[in-house]
């Protein structure tokens, strides 16, 4: 892999491809990502861009019709021995099988997920209580008894109040808000190295919003694991990420720190995204730029880089039919733009 | 080694459009694909999208043929059998099935079957059939045969197979307590059995869509009153209530007569289901953004519900109709089989098997229950039918 | 954007006292439980030209306020004052549904689900032109030259009048919609989440194009939104609502530089900036607890249990909307003595 012990997850060329009668979807088409250890990668992107099915494809919880069809998801196991954690083995977790017994080892003990739609997360015929202690018991050697403490200190470290009581409550007697809690509560049970969140705060309230962020960050903080921070928001993405990494129709289109991306966007896809939000106090209120046209659909997609129908510094004849690679601009800053072939080229 | 940044093209279709409006055409130009049907699709009605959609379902598909094969035998009955249901021949009771051989004597001489010998078996005193190789009835298509009148109007005595010899007796799926052919039976059957379930199911639509829409459509306090009547229908065991009715209808009134009442019986129970189907989706229409906005369009309510709530579930009606007809047909054959329903002379597959009902007769002549297997296909095959229909009833996917 | 109305525009709209009451119903015989209060006693004006927001978290009522004014729902009680052309006013809650019908031109409302707003089984034509058809019995070829036109303001192509609605995208259905909501020359138009379901790119598309047909056409807005940067640069006046009552209004750059009510003040701290270097550069206000239950609010003022200003007046008292000069209203006891942050201008 990489001789950067920081590295915790990294994967390369992946491909998830969805097979259904009207075509063939190359949800992710050749994606690849670093994840550090310890610190936030954002994934933004819009509808379609593949960044929920790139985290699903981590895990192998990626729906039928769709599969990984190529890449690698090489992820480093953390083991501990004496109470401190060691760096382990290396696996591909796309070559695992989606219902064996080496990726359910992995998911739920050292990476967990949190999802968009609290109230769907968790089943409505079970406690809170009862599917925390779940995931606890599963995972490690320890009784019953053990299990609840555990969970009751868990709900207490996510903010939820009287958690004894509310241990023994079922998911519709919690707000929004609280589900939200609960679940990371019963993702961060085992101590995962990797938290991966997609889209964790967009149907809730913009204060909710806030507080589980805020909630995130302190876990993270406290627990030294990695988050994966997948959103449409760049609001969000500004308040949380180290790094991020924007996706555009199944592919990264740039990586970078967030301050760069934000400062020193170089892909005419970020730069055109980062104008068209609006961002509170402005004075001067200038018009938003908006980006021409709509996303593709997905059966349909533009040949060469995906994005040059929309682009606003297309080269009419190399942009429509080269495939942008991937190159570094920077520090950590990757670009896939045609753009930027050129410049290194002449090297 | 600085990387130079190259300047931005200024965007080139930004000049002479409004900002606000999207310069290039709503779809991308995409070069690389032009995919064919797109086009169609993008203008096909909500009847072409669910006829594209049930084409890809195969069983449904050849279900669908099935039927219609079916169908058509029960228009065309009169010319399709080879004989008329009431021909009968006392010496042929219980003759079994004959198979059509092509080959005799290792030439081939076109279809054709082996006469019967009788034979009276001495310890039990039954008639055994066996194939007698002297006697070869030639079959063929479009043979003259005994006359009959299509639909009681069209005289002919042509019929679509049978024996090139009108006088000789083909049993190609043997013969009942009468020596009358089952094949001839069964085919008759088919238009009684198929036409009671259209017929049936005709009535529980105009119950079930009004008195569905009403409570639907209105709520409240109505809605719960049809609904709480509905369940109580629901909850009384069918078949014993289909007795009790039956059994209330006279047996000396003319065959038509107590057609009718069966079918009114059958439509007692069966428009509740499909009063819920429409009460279901009148309730989800109500609070789509869409109505909302034609009121607040000023439509009228009129309009509301025949231009944009009735389109909107005519699918699901259909395909709940289409499930619903092989239940009639099974009620049906049920009450006629345990006598209370048609009697005969009419002839409907329940009639038939009322014959198979000794067990003596059917271990002597088990082709008695082939009008088992014809409700059998025929129930299977509206049911594949109509869950075909029922998945492509809305192709938005929703 | 447009300059703010001179305040003596004409007030095009008044809500005055609007109350929305949903009964909770339940059991065999569904006997009355209680009420949800979407809305609680809501009162402010809409200038003529102007864009007044709704703006509030799930549950506050701002849904409903709108389509209580377009008397979808019934209110429970209030008025709703609408000045018609000639000048006169005419009182909206008072009207019963035939006479309503000329209104329905003049006031119309953009839905936030392009998905479920227009009827899949209906063509461009038919969904656009059937307002025209109901209420202008424009026919034929009079009528396809008024789609025509109306979906060229929007930005369509005519020639897609006769594909449906799955044809489009997100985006263009929700222009869709809004030459529908165009079709018979409205006066006040109300956007109920208009932009909130669309990709972040489409949006500024579909918020530029709201601006110019309200500077083309005159047009006053009522926007409903959650989102509150898609409401400040829309807005010339923000209502801020929670749980079914109006804490705060005033012009927007007052409302965001200087909040009055801590509610607003909450709310804008908690808006995540797309600025990585304003991460720890203003006050962080994150509220304990969760949005109060409309069916059963907090006695007094509703925000009180979650205010870290509250005293023990609040949760006695009901604060009235009051003016605190220069139109700024707010609901709130302390209003006067609270120094509020607001968001850090450039």
């Amino acid at each position: 892999m990489t001789n950067d012990s920081d590295t915790l997850l990294r994967i390369s060329c992946l491909q998830t491809y969805f097979f259904m009668d009207q075509g063939t979807v190359k949800a992710v088409d050749g994606v690849d990502l670093i994840l550090k250890r310890g610190r936030t990668l954002g994934i933004v992107g819009e509808s379609g861009c593949g960044k929920s099915i790139t985290a699903r494809s981590i895990l192998q919880i990626v729906d039928p019709p769709g599969r990984i069809v190529s890449g690698s998801i090489l992820y480093r196991r953390a083991v501990s021995s004496n109470g401190t954690s060691q760096l382990g083995e290396e696996v591909d977790l796309a070559k695992m099988h989606p219902m064996g017994r080496e990726i359910r080892q992995i998911r739920g003990k050292e990476i967990s997920m949190i999802f968009q739609e609290p109230m769907t997360s968790f089943s409505s015929l079970y406690t809170i209580g009862n599917q925390i202690m779940e995931n606890i018991l599963l995972h490690q050697e320890v009784t019953k008894q053990q299990a609840r403490e555990r969970a009751i200190e868990l709900l207490h470290q996510v903010g939820i109040s009287r958690p004894k009581e509310r241990i023994d409550e079922y998911p519709h007697q919690f707000s929004g808000g609280m589900r939200q809690r609960a679940m990371i509560a019963m993702a961060i049970a085992c101590d995962p190295s990797l938290l991966i969140a997609d889209e964790p705060t967009t149907a809730l309230d913009v204060t909710t919003q806030a507080q589980i962020l805020k909630l995130m960050r302190n876990m993270q903080e406290r627990l030294g694991m990695a988050l994966m921070l997948i959103t449409h928001d760049l609001g969000v993405v500004a308040e949380m990420a180290d790094d991020v990494a924007v996706m555009y129709l199944g592919r990264v289109v740039e990586t970078a720190d967030v301050d760069s991306i934000f400062h020193n966007p170089k892909h005419p896809y970020t730069q055109a995204l980062l104008r068209s939000i609006p961002k509170v106090g402005r004075r001067a209120r200038q018009r938003l730029d908006s980006i021409v046209g709509m996303v593709p659909d997905p059966f349909t997609r533009p040949s060469g880089c995906y994005f040059h129908p929309r682009c606003s510094a297309y080269m009419p004849n190399i942009c429509n039919r080269i495939t942008p690679t991937t190159v570094q601009v920077g520090e950590g800053h990757t670009v896939s733009c045609l753009l930027y072939n050129g410049a290194t080229n002449h090297e | 080694m600085s990387l130079e940044t190259p300047p931005l093209t200024p965007l080139p279709s930004q000049k002479p459009v409004a900002p606000g409006l999207p310069p290039v055409p709503s779809i991308p130009p995409a070069p690389s694909q032009a995919f064919e049907p797109e086009s169609r699709i993008l203008v096909a009605s909500q009847w072409l999208l669910m006829w594209w959609k049930f084409k890809k379902h195969k069983l449904a598909m050849a279900s669908a043929i099935i039927i219609i094969l079916i169908y058509l035998v029960a228009i065309f009955v009169e010319p399709i059998a080879p004989y008329l249901p009431d021909t009968f021949n006392s010496r042929a009771t219980y003759s079994p099935p004959q198979t059509i051989h092509f080959f005799h004597e290792g030439r081939f001489i076109g279809p054709f079957v082996y006469g019967m010998k009788q034979e009276i078996e001495p310890e039990a005193l039954r008639r055994i059939f066996t194939p007698d190789k002297s006697v070869i009835y030639e079959l063929g298509f479009f043979v003259k045969g005994a006359p009959y009148k299509m639909w009681g109007l069209i005289p002919s005595d042509i019929h679509l197979f049978g024996p090139k010899d009108p006088q000789a007796k083909v049993y190609l799926l043997g013969a009942d307590r009468v020596g009358r052919d089952v094949l001839t039976r069964i085919i008759y059957g088919t238009r009684i059995s198929m036409s009671i379930g259209l017929v049936g199911v005709a009535m529980s639509f105009i119950f079930g869509l009004t008195l569905g829409g009403i409570s639907g459509y209105f709520g409240g306090t109505i809605d719960n009153l049809i609904q709480r009547v509905i369940e109580f229908i629901r909850s009384i065991p069918t078949i014993p209530l289909w007795m009790g009715l039956a059994a209330a209808v006279p047996s000396s009134w003319p065959s038509e007569r107590i057609y009718f009442s069966i079918t009114i019986i059958l439509s007692f129970v069966g428009w509740t289901g499909l009063a819920r189907v429409v009460r279901g989706r009148f309730l989800s229409l109500r609070e789509e953004d869409f109505v909302l906005a034609a009121r607040l369009d000023a439509v009228s309510e009129m309009r509301i519900i025949f231009r944009h709530m009735i389109p909107s579930f005519t699918s699901h009606i259909i395909a709940a109709i289409t499930l619903a007809i092989p239940n009639m047909i099974l009620a049906e054959t049920a009450l006629s089989f345990l006598g209370l329903g048609l009697q005969p002379p009419v002839v409907s597959w329940g009639v038939l098997l009322q014959e198979a009902q000794n067990i003596r007769a059917v271990a002597t002549a088990p082709w008695l229950l082939i009008p088992a297997l014809a409700v059998i296909i025929t129930v299977l095959t509206l049911n594949f039918f109509g869950d075909g229909l029922r998945d492509a009833a809305d192709p938005y996917g929703r | 954007m447009n300059n703010s109305p001179h305040p003596l525009s004409p007030k095009l709209l008044e809500v005055k006292h609007l109350k929305m009451h949903f009964p909770i119903r339940s059991g065999f015989l569904r006997r009355i439980k209680g009420y949800v209060r979407a809305v609680d006693d809501v009162s402010f004006a809409v200038r003529e030209g102007e864009t007044l927001s709704l703006v509030g978290e799930s549950g506050c009522g701002k849904t409903t306020t709108g389509r209580c004014i377009l008397r979808a729902y019934e209110p429970t009680s209030g008025d709703i004052y609408y000045q018609k052309a000639d000048g006169t006013t005419v009182n909206l809650a008072a009207l019963d549904r035939r006479e309503l019908n000329p209104y329905r031109k003049e006031i119309r409302m953009i839905f936030q689900d392009p998905f479920s707003s227009l009827n899949p089984r209906m063509n461009v034509l038919d969904i656009v032109g059937e307002p025209l058809l109901v209420n202008a019995g424009l026919k034929g070829a009079k009528l396809e030259d008024r789609v025509a036109e109306l979906l060229l303001k929007v930005g369509l192509r005519p020639e897609y009048m006769r594909r449906y609605p799955h044809a489009f995208s997100g985006g263009e259905r929700q222009r869709i919609g809004i030459a529908r909501a165009l079709s018979l020359n409205p006066r006040l138009v109300v956007c109920d989440e208009a932009v909130s379901a669309l990709d972040v790119s489409v949006r500024a598309q579909i918020l530029n194009l709201l601006q110019d047909l309200q500077r083309d056409f005159n047009l006053t807005y009522l926007f409903i939104a959650h989102d509150l940067s898609v409401v400040e640069y829309i807005s010339d006046r923000v209502a801020v609502m929670y749980v079914g009552k109006l804490v705060e209004l005033a012009e927007t750059e007052k409302l965001y530089l200087r909040p009055r009510h801590p509610y607003t003040e909450a709310l804008l701290s908690a808006v995540p900036n797309p600025d990585p270097r304003l991460r720890n550069r203003r006050k962080e206000i994150v509220l304990e607890g969760d949005v109060a239950d409309p069916s059963r609010p907090p006695s007094g003022c509703y925000f009180h249990p979650r205010c870290q200003y509250a005293q023990a007046r609040c949760s006695q008292e009901e604060p009235e909307l009051r003016d605190l000069g220069d139109e700024h209203f707010v609901a709130c006891h302390f209003a006067e003595q609270l120094s509020l942050a607001g968001v850090p201008y450039e």
